[in-house]
């Protein structure tokens, strides 16, 4: 059988976009967070030991702030929704932006927090059951806030590509099984 | 009639590919994790892609000049430039082939007389000596051994030149052994270029391949040696670029055009949509490439770890991505280990009897494979290792 080898989509040890200065160790956990400490060590040339530090150093610091499967939610059959929030805020005097980000931050439907350049202030990314959910948490919690100006809602259809991984079924690529 | 009677007898001579019976053999398995290939196993940077199908949009697809589009041969001769700190000048020292299979072929071709002899040293990549035989010429083989990691030694170099001897072929990081030729002697053997007046060619096709904060050395660098050397080079293993099929050679003009007279009626000229890939790769395949290299020195770091482990010797390959273990500690030939290691484990590593007769004792392990294919296929080695352990 020839040995087929897929497509750089979602294939993990494909290299993907490097960050300046980054970690070998956190470059490697982000391509496959599954590696355990004795492979990683492995392929960086140090001891097991060593790494299980610098992992639980992250982990400390708060530089990994955790670990996560990413996940086709097509493939998977859920029917969860997701949406992006541009949401513009008033800053305040002392903090600026940070108070209420933070208090954002903490709903259990924010799936991910940004502070943006640009037209807006705050890109939230919040995750419901269905429309009518994600719609019932902007309208009743989030634009309520005191701070919140507005709110600009965008509901997400299809997932192409998530932290560096293509989704969709990878394209079989033959390759040869011998060659000089 | 037989037709075999018919065909040329240079051709009708020439061995059987060790390769090719290898390769026969593992196609004909099912689910066989193959350590057997020569090439990576990223597809090219998805932005070389981007350029080739944008240029076949565009509707390039007309002839390019002999030598190739004068936009690759100026990056061409401005990476070589940073590279080797040569300038060669792009109008008449560069040209574009098809891969550096071509390149080598023009070379020999270009530079044979019937009886002519061409100095190359063993093991190394299968088409070596069958494109001497094939341009007319006599290959002479020096060997080299694990003792002095692969190095070729000038004093064996010096006791092959006769007064037929032509040129040296060089091949540093080597295919399929991973060796990176000494310093000391690779000086020396330029000395003995200059002294014999001989010409060299160069194949460091994985020159970008290096580890160990190992700088490639060429043999470019050693006085005396640009007037009489071809640099073949190409972007098949630091761009991922195999399918692509585009090399280049640098070299004295009269080299070149020589070369030239060959390509331009062999071949007319390199792939268009190829030729602008490779202008992309230049120009902005920097980091890809070092990401690409970053992870194959990681699975080498695996590979050898392994094999210390599971008590295989291996000599340090220092460039390219092979591992070249002896299979002395099983009692096994080449060709046996590597034929029972299929058999057994399913898994394919060459032997190294492919790439010469001083291949024998050894097998070629690819680490260009997806690292947990390898972790597996590494597994497995060690299990029947042990099993033939004599």
């Amino acid at each position: 059988m020839r040995q087929v080898r897929a497509d750089a989509y979602g294939a993990p040890s494909y290299p993907r976009i490097p960050m300046n200065e980054i970690d070998p160790i956190l470059e490697l956990l982000q391509q496959d967070a599954r590696l355990d400490d004795a492979a990683i060590a492995e392929r960086l040339g140090l001891s097991a030991a060593e790494v299980s530090e610098r992992i639980a150093g992250f982990a400390r610091n708060g530089t990994v702030l955790g670990y996560h499967a990413i996940v086709d939610e097509d493939q998977a059959g859920t029917l969860d929704v997701s949406a992006m929030i541009e949401v513009e805020l008033q800053p305040e005097r002392e903090g600026g932006f940070d108070r209420i980000a933070r208090r954002i931050a903490q709903f259990d439907q924010v799936e991910s927090c940004y502070l943006m350049s640009g037209g807006y202030d705050l890109l939230v990314v919040v995750r419901g059951s269905d429309l009518r959910e994600v719609a019932r948490f902007v309208a009743e919690k989030l634009s309520t806030l005191e701070g919140v100006r507005g709110t600009a809602t965008r509901f997400r259809l299809k997932k192409y590509k998530q932290n560096g991984f293509l989704a969709g079924t990878p394209a079989e690529v033959e390759r040869l099984s011998v060659s000089p | 009639m037989s037709l075999e009677t018919k065909l040329a007898d240079h051709v009708a001579g020439l061995p059987r590919s060790g390769i090719r019976d290898f390769f026969e053999l593992v196609q004909a398995r099912g689910d066989v994790i193959s350590l057997g290939v020569g090439e990576p196993d990223f597809p090219a940077p998805w932005h070389i892609r981007e350029a080739a199908i944008y240029s076949l949009e565009k509707g390039e697809t007309s002839y390019s000049s002999n030598l190739g589009i004068a936009s690759l041969r100026e990056e061409i001769s401005n990476h070589v430039g940073k590279s080797h700190g040569i300038e060669y000048d792009p109008a008449t020292e560069v040209i574009v082939t098809v891969g550096v299979s071509e390149g080598l072929d023009l070379a020999v071709r270009a530079l044979c007389d019937p009886g002519d002899e061409i100095i190359y040293h063993e093991p190394c990549y299968v088409s070596y000596s069958p494109s001497i035989l094939l341009a007319h010429g006599v290959p002479v083989v020096v060997p080299t051994v694990a003792e002095n990691d692969f190095a070729l030694m000038a004093a064996d170099v010096e006791a092959a030149i006769t007064p037929r001897t032509k040129a040296i072929l060089l091949n540093y990081p080597t295919n399929p052994t991973g060796a990176v030729e000494p310093p000391e002697e690779m000086e020396k053997i330029a000395k003995l270029a200059v002294e014999h007046d001989l010409i060299v060619l160069t194949d460091e096709i994985y020159s970008e391949l290096v580890y160990d904060d190992v700088d490639h050395v060429s043999i470019l660098s050693f006085p005396g040696m640009r007037e009489r050397t071809l640099l073949l080079h190409g972007f098949s293993k630091a761009y991922a670029m195999t399918g692509f099929r585009l090399g280049y050679a640098c070299g004295p003009p009269l080299l070149v055009e020589a070369m030239m007279k060959i390509h331009q009626y062999s071949m007319l000229c390199a792939p268009m949509t190829s030729q602008v890939a490779a202008v992309e790769a230049l120009r902005n395949g920097d980091e890809p490439a070092r990401m690409m290299h970053r992870a194959y020195a990681q699975r080498r770091r695996m590979v050898l770890s392994r094999f210390e482990k599971m008590g295989l010797p291996c000599f340090t390959p220092r460039g390219a991505f092979y591992a070249f273990p002896e299979t002395a500690c099983t009692g096994l030939s080449s060709k046996d280990f590597a034929l029972k290691l299929l058999e057994e484990e399913n898994v394919a590593v060459v032997p190294g009897t492919a790439f010469g007769p001083s291949g024998e004792g050894h097998v070629r392990c690819c680490y260009a494979t997806d690292p947990d294919l390898l972790a597996t296929a590494l597994d497995r080695i060690a299990g029947f290792a042990e099993r033939h352990r004599k």
